[in-house]
């Protein structure tokens, strides 16, 4: 790293930075939040974020790889790489404490059991409806509006909701 | 080329031309499935299988060395060129039918991924990890409804069983490994895949002989596809999904 970009510019402060950068399909958590950004490295001037994809297809990859190089450039950061890695592969259990309060709070409830209960060894259910908080929900598909999430009902309000499914 | 990459760039670009040619078939149901759910369904599992098909592919250009890239290997290859199987390039046919070709490759997906996940290469190890988390979810829910519509009404029995019929001749060849699978698992290490057959049996007996559906007794088996030769839907299936970079040399959005 070079002297000038160093006493700018500390790999804390990138985080922090990418802290503030959106996901584009759930804006309310950020890419840090979901714990797709892997590493943060300056080499020589160049700023390195590593990232990884949550699921092979989910077309916001791309779209965070180029979020994330607008938002460093906008602090000044001239020389800046987004790189993607997919061992290990990304897990819900990456998603941060704060993650899973603001996706309730925005009505999708979070992942339960940890990442394990995939396999089907535990029950991979949310834990209660995010608008009611009612226990009482049903599996309506594995699959919902995005890769990452299923889609559920309550059974005490009837309300369907998104459920980020264990991965 | 070496020899030992003549051997993995055949293995992954089977691996991908599987993924895809699913994935372009399953794309065709968007918008047109019975209930809206299985819409979003199908469409999330052929999105998964595009995006794995990516990453195998970008693995075999990379492996070739050619200067290709993953999109020159789906748009630009000619028939003979594709090594996936007969069973994942089979016409849609009604919904049952779409189901059951999808459980018949989950079955055999899931344990094959399990094998390359632990492989000494890792490259191939790093995908088939990933691609693994996927496919759990896509497998649970094509056992899962071969469960209820093989043991649901009439009409969805019959439905089923003549799926099954009309595909079942074709997993000898997903589950079989031929002597190129054979020095491709090998060489990477991936002995269990070399047992896929019995590890198929193991999955899918137990769910057949839990609905109202009966195995097909011995077919023969027909293949041909792993070695690119496919049948003659295949020209249509590739017709509608290169035509673009066919008759639009480049295109890029």
């Amino acid at each position: 790293m070079s002297v000038e970009l160093k006493q700018r510019v500390s790999v804390d402060e990138v985080w922090q930075w990418l802290g503030e950068v959106p996901d584009p399909e759930i804006p309310v958590v950020s890419v840090v939040d979901l714990g797709i950004v892997r590493s943060v490295d300056f080499s020589q001037d160049e700023c390195v974020v590593t990232i990884t994809p949550t699921y092979s297809g989910c077309p916001a990859t791309a779209v965070i790889a180029i979020e994330i190089e607008e938002a460093l450039r906008r602090r000044g950061l001239e020389k800046v790489r987004v790189q993607s890695k997919l061992s290990p592969a990304w897990t819900t259990d990456w998603i941060a404490q704060s993650g899973h309060e603001k996706l309730l709070a925005y009505g999708i409830a979070p992942p339960q059991n940890g990442a394990t209960c995939a396999g089907g060894l535990v029950v991979n259910a949310p834990a209660a409806c995010p608008q009611c908080g009612s226990k009482n929900v049903e599996e309506i598909s594995r699959f919902g509006s995005t890769p990452c999430k299923a889609s559920w009902r309550c059974t005490d309000c009837l309300e369907p909701f998104d459920y980020f499914k264990s991965f | 080329m070496q020899n030992s990459d003549r051997i993995l760039l055949e293995g992954v670009t089977r691996m991908g031309d599987n993924t895809l040619i699913l994935g372009q078939r399953l794309s065709a149901w968007c918008g047109h499935a019975p209930v809206l759910e299985e819409d979003i369904a199908i469409a999330n599992v052929a999105l998964d299988l595009i995006g794995q098909t990516k990453n195998w592919l970008s693995l075999a250009a990379e492996i070739e060395g050619e200067n290709r890239s993953a999109d020159d290997f789906a748009f630009l290859r000619d028939n003979r060129e594709f090594r996936n199987c007969l069973l994942v390039e089979q016409v849609n046919g009604d919904y049952g039918q779409t189901l059951m070709r999808q459980f018949l490759f989950d079955g055999w997906h899931f344990p094959m991924l399990q094998a390359l996940s632990t492989c000494t290469d890792d490259r191939i190890a790093s995908i088939a990890q990933k691609s693994l988390k996927e496919v759990e979810y896509h497998r649970e829910r094509s056992g899962d409804l071969v469960l209820r519509l093989g043991d649901g009404t009439e009409e969805s029995i019959n439905r089923m069983q003549r799926a099954l019929d009309l595909l079942w001749p074709f997993v000898g060849e997903l589950n079989q490994p031929d002597q190129v699978d054979i020095d491709f698992f090998t060489l990477i290490g991936a002995d269990r895949a070399l047992t896929i057959a019995d590890q198929y049996k193991e999955y899918i007996e137990p769910i057949i002989n839990r609905t109202a559906l009966t195995l097909p007794a011995d077919v023969p088996a027909r293949k041909g596809g792993k070695q690119g030769l496919h049948m003659e839907d295949f020209g249509f299936l590739l017709a509608e999904m290169q035509w673009l970079q066919r008759a639009y040399p480049g295109a890029a959005w």
